[in-house]
C-alpha cells in the first residue's frame, strides 16, 4: 500500500470531470426534468381546469334546462288562460249578442203590436160610426161627432 | 485478509495447479500477491538495473523504493477510463435531451440524475449549484470504478500481459482497491470542504468553530482536540471506507479463484453478493460528501 503521485493525478482527474459534468452533462438534462415538470403540471392544472368548465357548463345547462322547463310551464299555463279567456268573451260576446236580438225582436213586436192597435183603433171609430149609424137609421154627422169618437178611441 | 489469503494459498496452490492456472505462481499465496500488485510508473531506484531512468517497477520493492514520485499506470489509467466513460455515457445524453418523451439511454440517465438530486435536495440546505453536478461525478465514477470488481480477476491482467507481452507483468484492474485512488478522492472532497467552509463562514468563523466549540472560548484546547479529529477524520473514512470494501471483495474474488473449477460455485454468489456492496459504497461517499458539504455550508 504505497502512497504516491496516483493521489494527485486521482485528484486532477476528479475536479476535471466534476468541473466538465457541472459546466456541460448537469445543466442540460436538469432543465430537460424541470421543463417536463412544468409541462407535466400545466396539463394536470388544463385537466383540472377543463374538469371544472365542464362542471360549470352542466350546471348552466340543468340551470338552463329548468328555465325552459318554467318557461314552457309558464307558457302553456298563459296559453290555457287565454283560451280560457277567449272562451268567456265568445260566451260574453254571445249573450251580449242574443240580448240584443232579443232586444230589437222585442221592439219590433211592440212596434207591430202598437202598429196594429193604431189600425185597430182607426177600425174601430170607423165600425162605432157605422154601428151607431145602423142604430139609429140616420147618418152621423162624422164632423159633428168626431171629437167624441177621437176621445173614445183614445181610451182603448 | 492477509492470513486467509495465507491459508488459502497453502491448501489450494495444488489445487491452483490441477486448474492449469499461470505455471509462473509458485502457489496460491503467490498468485494472491502478484494479483495485488500495481503497475508502477517511476524513478528505478539506487541498486536497481537501469538505476536513474524511468520505467516501470519489477518488483513489489522497488515499487515501494520509487518513493512517493511514482504512479499506479494501471489503476490511474482505469479511473481515467470509467470516467471517460461516464462523461461519455452522460454527453450523449445531455446533447439532445428533451422534454418531450425520453428515450431508452435518456430514460436510464434521467433517473440517476434524479435520484442525485432527491439526495442533494433532501440533505443539502444552502444553495450551491456545484452539488449536484458534483455528487453525481462522484456516484457514477466510483460505480463505474466498482463495477470492475465484478470482470473476472484474471481477465484484465491477462489481457495486459498479453498486450505488454510479459507473463509477469503486475496488473491492477479495480481502481477503488487502490488507496490512492480512494484518497484522491476523498482528499478533493475534503479540499471542497476546506474551500466552502471558509468561502461561506471566512477564516475566522471556520477557525472559530474549531476552537469555540462546543465549550466556548475558556474551553479552546479541549475543543480543538475534540474537533479537529473529528474534522480531519472526515477524508481519512471515505477513503479508507470505500477501499476496504472493495479491496476485501477483491481478495476474496481471487482467494476463489484458487479454487479451480469449484469456483464456480462461490464466484456466483460472491459476485451477486457484491452486486450489492458496489452501488451501496458508490451511494455512500456520495452521501457523505453531500452531508459533508452542507456542515460547511451552515454556520452553527
Amino acid at each position: 500500500m504505497n502512497l504516491n503521485a496516483t493521489i494527485i493525478g486521482q485528484i486532477i482527474a476528479f475536479f476535471l470531470f466534476a468541473w466538465f459534468c457541472s459546466a456541460y452533462v448537469w445543466p442540460p438534462i436538469v432543465k430537460a426534468l424541470a421543463d417536463r415538470q412544468k409541462k407535466i403540471a400545466d396539463g394536470l392544472e388544463a385537466a383540472t381546469r377543463a374538469g371544472k368548465d365542464l362542471e360549470l357548463a352542466q350546471d348552466r345547462a340543468t340551470e338552463m334546462l329548468r328555465d325552459a322547463k318554467t318557461n314552457a310551464a309558464g307558457i302553456i299555463d298563459q296559453a290555457n288562460k287565454r283560451a280560457n279567456q277567449i272562451v268567456d268573451e265568445a260566451k260574453d260576446k254571445a249573450r251580449e249578442e242574443g240580448l240584443r236580438i232579443k232586444a230589437g225582436a222585442q221592439a219590433e213586436i211592440e212596434q207591430q203590436v202598437s202598429q196594429a192597435r193604431e189600425h185597430l183603433r182607426q177600425q174601430v171609430a170607423v165600425l162605432a160610426v157605422a154601428g151607431a149609424e145602423k142604430i139609429l137609421q140616420s147618418s152621423v154627422d162624422a164632423k159633428a161627432h168626431g171629437e167624441l169618437l177621437n176621445k173614445l178611441a183614445a181610451s182603448l | 485478509m492477509a492470513e486467509a489469503a495465507e491459508v488459502a494459498g497453502e491448501e489450494l496452490a495444488s489445487a491452483a495447479e490441477h486448474a492449469g492456472e499461470e505455471a509462473a505462481y509458485a502457489n496460491g499465496g503467490e498468485y494472491i500477491n502478484h494479483h495485488l500488485q500495481f503497475l508502477t510508473y517511476g524513478k528505478h531506484p539506487e541498486g536497481y538495473p537501469d538505476a536513474g531512468h524511468w520505467g516501470f517497477a519489477h518488483t513489489e520493492e522497488e515499487a515501494t523504493d520509487m518513493g512517493f514520485w511514482s504512479i499506479h499506470v494501471d489503476t490511474m489509467g482505469l479511473s481515467l477510463v470509467t470516467g471517460l466513460i461516464f462523461i461519455a455515457l452522460f454527453m450523449t445524453v445531455s446533447r439532445k435531451v428533451t422534454s418531450g418523451v425520453p428515450g431508452g439511454l435518456q430514460n436510464l440517465v434521467e433517473a440517476i440524475v434524479e435520484l442525485v438530486q432527491s439526495s442533494v435536495k433532501t440533505t443539502f440546505q444552502g444553495h450551491n449549484d456545484f452539488i449536484g453536478p458534483l455528487a453525481l461525478t462522484i456516484f457514477c465514477w466510483i460505480f463505474l470504478m466498482n463495477m470492475l470488481d465484478l470482470v473476472p480477476v484474471d481477465l484484465i491482467p491477462l489481457a495486459a500481459q498479453g498486450i505488454a507481452g510479459d507473463s509477469h507483468l503486475f496488473f491492477k484492474a479495480v481502481p477503488t482497491t487502490d488507496v490512492n485512488i480512494t484518497a484522491g478522492l476523498s482528499l478533493s472532497v475534503f479540499l471542497l470542504i476546506l474551500f466552502y467552509s471558509v468561502k461561506v463562514k471566512g477564516v475566522g468563523g471556520f477557525l472559530g468553530e474549531l476552537a469555540f466549540q462546543p465549550f466556548g472560548k475558556w474551553a479552546l484546547p479541549l475543543n480543538l482536540v475534540m474537533e479537529l479529529p473529528a474534522f480531519l477524520a472526515k477524508p481519512v473514512s471515505l477513503a479508507l471506507r470505500l477501499f476496504g470494501n472493495l479491496f476485501a471483495g477483491e481478495v476474496i474474488f481471487l482467494i476463489i479463484g484458487l479454487l479451480g473449477y469449484w469456483q464456480a460455485f462461490l464466484h456466483i454468489p460472491w459476485a451477486i453478493f457484491h452486486l450489492l456492496v458496489i452501488p451501496l459504497q458508490a451511494y455512500l461517499f456520495m452521501m457523505l460528501t453531500i452531508v459533508y458539504l452542507n456542515q460547511a455550508h451552515q454556520h452553527h
